[in-house]
């Protein structure tokens, strides 16, 4: 399911950078350069970016600017990228980060 | 090393502001920014916003901001994005980390002459059962999903606070083609603008009052897949026995916003604490300067508005810079922050308004009583 | 229940706080109907009417006027209202229908000629609507200004349609 908007009475939504691929937990998905690596995610559907420390809960999307760190990922074995503020370059490779990111 | 006359951290309206008036004015301006764009919040302010025509008024806030950063460029401010000032140093000097988080950070110090401090604010969370699950997220963060990212956070949306952002998000995740389930309300009223409400009531949304979230309903991946509410009594607390599940796949927060105060502490500066203005703001002047001399603050940093205030306390904030760096006489300095003390008056004014403006006095005064001339730190 | 309690005006308290035109001027062609009934500071009303018939004033938190006289139902104040709080109202085409005109910024616009439901302030369907009219220029910046035909009994009810087309 995508969650792209496509049609908007006050927006334009067309795509600004160049259709690309990233690679999520394993899976090909379709993304844009320059978007936040969150926003590709979303628009694939997938709402989980890490498991916490301790209780191993499912963390997501929560202030979408930077200030929270629920949405941190691995990022090309980076632990602990913000994706809400980190934009898509081709071929990225992302992984759900579960804890603090160090087992790779 | 590398020397700047000023340095604003937050590239949103009052950050804009401050580097265009200090920019016109001749100084060297670097704008610092977290973000991957500029404008803080105003791209996804896409609504027309209210005021006089001297504020943009019937104008979207992306519209806004577009003109603000063209404005900014062409006073020659230099912006610096994915930028995170980590710290103060003796003798004006400003550490900040630079690059994206997955790239080799670079650690660079500025020597600015004057700092002007615009952050901005942070959403508030509400805790309830579950409130940590993906898909429960801040009124703003949907906002920014849709209207700069566009991508939908979700389908179904239940709102939680009838504020002005709950009531604009609410309306703007419909125009994205969500569906927004209810926007529950704890007080026994509409907390935002009438004309915000009765858009999205036309859009057949229901305002329950005197209800609260009490539990997000999780499916077994720990992702959102209701939200369980509840009435509440005059102590806000639930009525046991009205719990009702309303079917959706995210909860959007808008519970109000606290002032970004990181950098503003970490600069020493004095401190006092207004719940009108959503909690601990600096003391500040009506040049904008704080108790520490050179450092400046302006927006949402010294007490939630909104971008119009915003903007216009950035540029005082810019011109008190340029006038202390020599660029402005003191005569013109005082001649414009006059202007801008108007304006901003007739933004604080009316029944949403006063209580704005009787606060900002009372900031003020107490600056006069308690701090008078601000002291550079030693 | 009043507006902050219930998110919409009721017809009773809408003509307690604002100024209406009277049945002779509705007779007489379309007419705006301003909807703002909080003191907020906005006044793009009364720069944006080209004749001048919007009075807000000083301070602008004043209410809006209408001088339902010099008002020709333009529709441009309807698009430039930040609230999205003022509409057209037009009972001079036929005995048994009325107009209704409104800001509508959902996708998919409606088309001229399809029917969708009419719906109340509370957003209500209460009868059927044919979509009579579309404007989006560039002065209304984004902002389309819808118009709805329904039968005259509804002209002060109706005040939007529904997301989609409806089959009658």
């Amino acid at each position: 399911m995508d969650h792209r908007i496509s049609e908007h009475v006050v927006l334009d939504c067309t795509p600004v950078g160049k259709e690309v691929e990233i690679i999520v937990d394993g899976q090909r998905i379709k993304a844009y350069e320059g978007e936040p690596i969150l926003s590709a995610l979303l628009a694939a559907g997938h709402r989980i970016s890490r498991y916490t420390v301790k209780n191993k809960e499912p963390r997501g999307l929560y202030c979408g600017i930077g200030q929270c760190t629920d949405c941190a990922m691995t990022v090309d074995g980076q632990p602990n990228v913000r994706t809400c503020v980190t934009p898509v370059r081709d071929g990225m490779i992302i992984k759900t980060q579960h804890g603090l990111g160090k087992e790779v | 090393m590398l020397y700047r006359d000023v340095c604003i951290v937050g590239a949103g309206p009052a950050g804009l502001a401050a580097a265009i008036e200090a920019g016109k004015a001749g100084a060297s301006v670097l704008l610092v920014d977290l973000n991957m764009r500029p404008g803080g919040q105003l791209f996804k302010q896409i609504h027309k916003f209210f005021g006089s025509s001297a504020h943009h008024s019937g104008t979207r806030g992306c519209t806004i901001g577009r003109q603000l950063l063209k404005e900014a460029l062409d006073s020659g401010v230099e912006i610096w994005l994915q930028s995170t000032v980590i710290g103060f140093f003796p003798g004006n000097k400003i550490g900040i980390e630079r690059g994206a988080d997955h790239t080799e950070k670079q650690i660079v110090t500025v020597t600015a002459k004057k700092v002007i401090i615009a952050t901005g604010a942070t959403e508030n969370a509400i805790r309830f059962e579950g409130w940590t699950a993906p898909g429960v997220m801040g009124a703003g963060a949907a906002q920014t999903m849709i209207n700069v990212n566009h991508v939908r956070p979700g389908n179904k949306v239940v709102m939680l606070g009838s504020g002005n952002v709950g009531l604009i998000v609410s309306y703007q995740l419909m125009q994205a083609g969500c569906e927004v389930a209810a926007l529950v309300e704890a007080a026994p009223k509409i907390g935002g603008y009438a004309v915000h409400a009765a858009k999205i009531r036309r859009a057949g949304v229901p305002i329950l009052l005197r209800h609260t979230i009490v539990a997000a309903v999780k499916d077994p991946d720990g992702c959102v897949c209701g939200c369980n509410i509840a009435a509440v009594d005059d102590h806000f607390r639930p009525v046991p026995g009205t719990e009702e599940t309303i079917d959706c796949d995210t909860i959007t927060i808008a519970a109000g916003l606290k002032p970004t105060m990181d950098l503003v502490k970490l600069a020493g500066c004095a401190l006092t604490f207004n719940p009108a203005f959503g909690g601990y703001v600096p003391l500040h002047s009506r040049r904008m300067e704080t108790s520490r001399a050179g450092f400046f603050v302006a927006g949402d940093t010294t007490g939630v508005e909104e971008a119009n205030t915003a903007l216009e306390e950035g540029r005082i904030a810019g011109i008190s810079a340029a006038e202390d760096l020599g660029l402005l006489s003191s005569r013109e300095a005082g001649l414009m922050r006059g202007e801008i003390w108007t304006r901003l008056d007739s933004l604080r004014f009316g029944p949403f308004g006063l209580r704005r403006k009787t606060e900002k006095e009372r900031i003020l005064q107490a600056f006069e009583s308690e701090i008078g001339t601000p002291q550079a730190l030693s | 229940m009043s507006l902050i309690e219930s998110g919409y005006l009721e017809w009773e308290e809408l003509m307690r706080l604002q100024s209406l035109p009277d049945a002779d001027r509705y007779r007489k062609g379309p007419v705006a109907v301003i909807e703002c009934v909080q003191e907020i500071p906005c006044n793009p009303c009364e720069t944006a009417c080209p004749r001048n018939a919007i009075r807000v004033g000083s301070p602008i938190t004043s209410l809006p006027k209408l001088d339902a006289d010099l008002c020709v139902g333009c529709g441009v104040c309807v698009a430039r209202c930040p609230g999205m709080a003022i509409f057209i109202v037009d009972q001079s085409t036929s005995a048994s229908t009325a107009r209704v005109s409104f800001p509508f910024e959902y996708e998919p616009l409606p088309k001229v000629g399809e029917i969708r439901q009419a719906l109340n302030r509370k957003g209500e369907p209460v009868c059927s609507g044919k979509i009579v009219n579309v404007v989006n220029p560039p002065l209304y910046d984004r902002t389309p200004v819808v118009t709805v035909e329904i039968p005259a009994e509804f002209a002060n009810e109706v005040r939007a349609v529904g997301k989609e087309a409806a089959y009658a």
